[in-house]
């Protein structure tokens, strides 16, 4: 027998802002809301409900899955919530691919949440609680601090400057200004602009890292005989993976992403890519920071080692170019409410593969997306390929 | 498309109040090697994607899935968390071998109680924070009300929950996992020191400490690993509303809709005829009857009379919580239903020791996944 096909039928987004004024719940049920009038469908349709968000310190609420659950439209549904740190945004929908790849429903729903406003006075704070216990906690490591180490292990290890750097920032913030949930958008940023900006941890400087922010997104996901009834441009999820590397970060290469090669592979694997660099039109990889889209552009095999930087610096990057990258604006331009952001990753290969994207359209009619997120301790790749 | 799964290794520590000498992961390690001794894999060439089920408040780790591949033979492999039961811990590895994707699978929850120093206010703050947590709320206090309407719509007793106890209490005893088997009466249940009326605290699971690992393998991969697998017929799940105002607080409606999707995969009408032992929910005494109710096995307000005349008894119509429940085996917090699932699967494989039924070849487990939540699961194995 061969493999059910999912496809993504519906998406919706909140704006993505600095401190909500909604609760966790009230956000969640925004997202979900409109991506279920997408594509005029009601609860009553939804068999399951995927539900994904980041550390439940950031809200400071126990088993956060079940708080937001009737948020995210789980009253009397199949109701999961599943966990890959930073990389859950794009976990999510693998997790509502296999619910549906499953045989066991037809239409789920998928949603992705993060209020990170709520941890005061900063939600950095909350992640001091994610280092072990025994060996890193006591060297109160800054999450900057740890970037901050990768970043520079990254740049010395293939000679790669600020300056190739921060095209990154430059390139996703400008195209965020096009989106109209964008928290960061700026279509005036210049390079100089992110050069000068205050050093936070050496090598990372303000416009290098993106914002703390909240936000939410929703995907509807349908099986084949379904999606064909709902919408003539449904948008199939080709192929997925996941990796996930030792705890012990302390111990990897830092200059190079494993679990995203990894994670990479096993998605091309299921989607019969046997050329990424060619077959993939679009790619969002994961931009918390400005040198970790360059990163994970070569952990995706999307280019070589050290030099994904000549993809901003040659125009293959841009919008109009032979590969766009973070078309959105990225979690740089767009926004990082974590879980959120790499949802709205999904969202965006939706709105771009059915020529939607408005403003920030990728010219061509692209057949084929790849979104990817990455989290825990630089330990998880997620990858999801998704085409016409 | 793979439509057969089945559980083809289990491994587990035994269950303890408190493990000073191990820790999690060291745990886990034991509980994940004896599951693939079982199960004759090795985790590192043959198991192809790992679930652990977990909460940070429970780990004192925030993003605890960063801590959960080394144990388990993960490292570098598809691994994620899912943040609810064990029950939807095999769910979720049953929905990935279904995908074909996927041929065998491993499936993790450990409890470490014993380390959390305040695990009553961890538990309170699971609690809406803006509704509920300025009345300081403690989780035992709305088991409490939960029980009285529950007692009060179904016209049952405290003597009826009271029985839970003597019975899985009892049935612990020729558990060797089990920590907390003891021989009580019905006095001694009743007239113990009262938590929250109706509540008494004999009627509360104590916590305990242990990990258990389950292997799941496709149709084609259990034939050729084991001579015993034990099939998954049937796996459901469902919410009611997480907010306490506005919930049914006499019945289990997450567990009356998982069981319904469970049976309908199974193709089970009538649950009392077709299941031969059930492993439910008895965190709180009184949930147990709840549950039996929910599942079907009876109607409303006759599981506390079954149980008082010994009908869930091992000897009896249908066996419950032979294993002693979380009343005996201890509070597994993520891991329960996988306790509940583990006794059902050596019952099925009569591997039960002392313990074991005669001609058992359907089981049901249940879980729930405590206060304040609604979330319920069901899973129906056959041999």
């Amino acid at each position: 027998m061969g493999m059910r096909k999912v496809a993504v039928v519906g998406a919706g987004m909140t704006k993505f802002v600095r401190r909500a004024q909604e609760t966790a719940k009230e956000l969640t049920w925004e997202a979900a809301h409109m991506a279920l009038e997408s594509c005029e469908m009601t609860m009553d349709d939804i068999g399951a409900v995927c539900f994904g968000t980041a550390p439940d310190a950031f809200d400071g609420v126990h088993l956060n899955g079940e708080y937001v659950s009737d948020g995210a439209g789980a009253w009397r549904k199949p109701y999961m919530r599943s966990y890959v740190g930073g990389g859950t945004g794009v976990f999510v929908p693998i997790q509502g691919w296999y619910h549906i790849a499953s045989g066991l429903f037809d239409v789920v729903m998928v949603v992705a949440e993060e209020k990170m406003s709520s941890y005061y006075p900063h939600a950095q704070a909350a992640f001091m609680t994610i280092f072990d216990h025994t060996t890193e906690r006591p060297l109160k490591p800054n999450l900057l601090w740890i970037f901050a180490m990768e970043m520079n292990r990254y740049m010395t290890t293939y000679g790669i400057s600020k300056a190739d750097i921060a095209q990154v920032a430059v390139q996703h913030k400008r195209s965020a200004a096009d989106h109209p949930c964008a928290l960061l958008g700026d279509a005036n940023i210049t390079l100089q602009d992110v050069l000068n900006s205050e050093v936070l941890a050496w090598p990372v400087q303000r416009f290098d890292v993106s914002p703390v922010s909240d936000g939410a997104v929703a995907v509807i996901l349908a099986s084949e005989h379904i999606a064909k009834r709902i919408t003539d441009k449904p948008v199939w999820i080709e192929g997925v993976g996941w990796h996930l590397d030792t705890s012990y970060w302390t111990n990897r290469d830092l200059a190079y992403p494993r679990y995203v090669e990894y994670a990479a592979r096993m998605a091309y694997d299921m989607a019969g890519i046997k050329e990424p660099r060619k077959e993939i039109n679009i790619a969002e990889p994961y931009d918390p920071f400005d040198y970790k889209a360059l990163h994970h552009l070569e952990g995706l095999q999307l280019a070589d080692r050290g030099k994904a930087c000549e993809l901003y610096s040659d125009g293959t990057a841009a919008r109009t170019g032979n590969m766009p990258i973070c078309p959105s604006g990225g979690l740089l331009g767009v926004g990082n409410p974590i879980a959120a952001a790499g949802l709205m990753k999904i969202a965006e290969l939706f709105w771009q593969l059915r020529g939607e994207a408005g403003a920030r359209q990728v010219p061509g009619q692209p057949l084929r997306g790849l979104a990817q997120a990455w989290g825990d301790l630089m330990q998880v790749g997620t990858v999801v390929i998704m085409g016409r | 498309m793979h439509d057969r799964v089945a559980i083809v290794g289990v491994g587990c520590t035994g269950f303890r109040p408190i493990t000073p000498e191990q820790s999690y992961k060291e745990m886990v390690y034991e509980a994940a090697m004896r599951a693939y001794t079982d199960a004759g894999v090795d985790p590192r060439r043959d198991v192809e994607s790992f679930v652990t089920v977990a909460e940070d408040f429970h780990e004192g780790t925030s993003i605890f899935d960063e801590y959960t591949p080394d144990q388990i033979g993960g490292a570098l492999k598809p691994v994620h968390t899912i943040t609810g039961d064990g029950l939807h811990g095999i769910a979720t590895a049953y929905m990935l071998i279904r995908t074909g994707q996927f041929d065998i699978v491993a499936v993790e929850g450990h409890s470490k109680a014993s380390n959390i120093k305040t695990l009553p206010e961890v538990t309170a703050y699971a609690q809406d924070p803006i509704l509920n947590r300025p009345l300081k709320l403690n989780s035992h206090f709305i088991a409490g009300l939960e029980m009285n309407r529950y007692l009060f719509e179904t016209d049952s007793t405290r003597e009826q929950c009271a029985a839970v106890v003597v019975k899985n209490r009892f049935n612990a005893l020729i558990n060797p996992l089990a920590p907390y088997g003891a021989n009580l009466t019905l006095e001694d249940v009743l007239s113990g020191p009262v938590l929250s009326w109706p509540l008494g605290s004999h009627e509360t699971a104590e916590h305990a400490d242990g990990a258990i690992v389950m292997v799941l393998a496709s149709e084609e991969k259990a034939s050729s690993l084991t001579e015993k697998p034990i099939w998954i017929l049937g796996s459901g799940w469902n919410n009611d509303s997480p907010a306490l105002e506005n919930r049914d607080w006499a019945h289990s409606i997450y567990t009356e809709e998982a069981a319904r999707m469970a049976y309908r995969q199974a193709g089970i009408n009538n649950p009392l005829e077709a299941i031969d032992i059930a492993e439910v929910d008895d965190t709180y005494a009184y949930k147990e009857l709840q549950a039996l109710e929910a599942l079907g096995f009876c109607r409303e307000g006759e599981a506390g009379v079954l149980t008082l005349e010994g009908f869930t008894s091992p000897d009896s119509g249908l066996p419950v919580n032979v294993s002693g429940g979380s009343l005996g085996m201890g509070n597994l917090l993520e891991a329960n239903g996988l306790a509940r699932a583990l006794e059902i699967v050596l019952q099925l494989r009569e591997e039960a020791g002392p313990r074991q039924i005669e001609n058992v070849n359907l089981g049901l487990a249940q879980s729930w996944r405590g206060v304040p939540s609604t979330s319920g699961a069901v899973l129906i194995l056959a041999n």
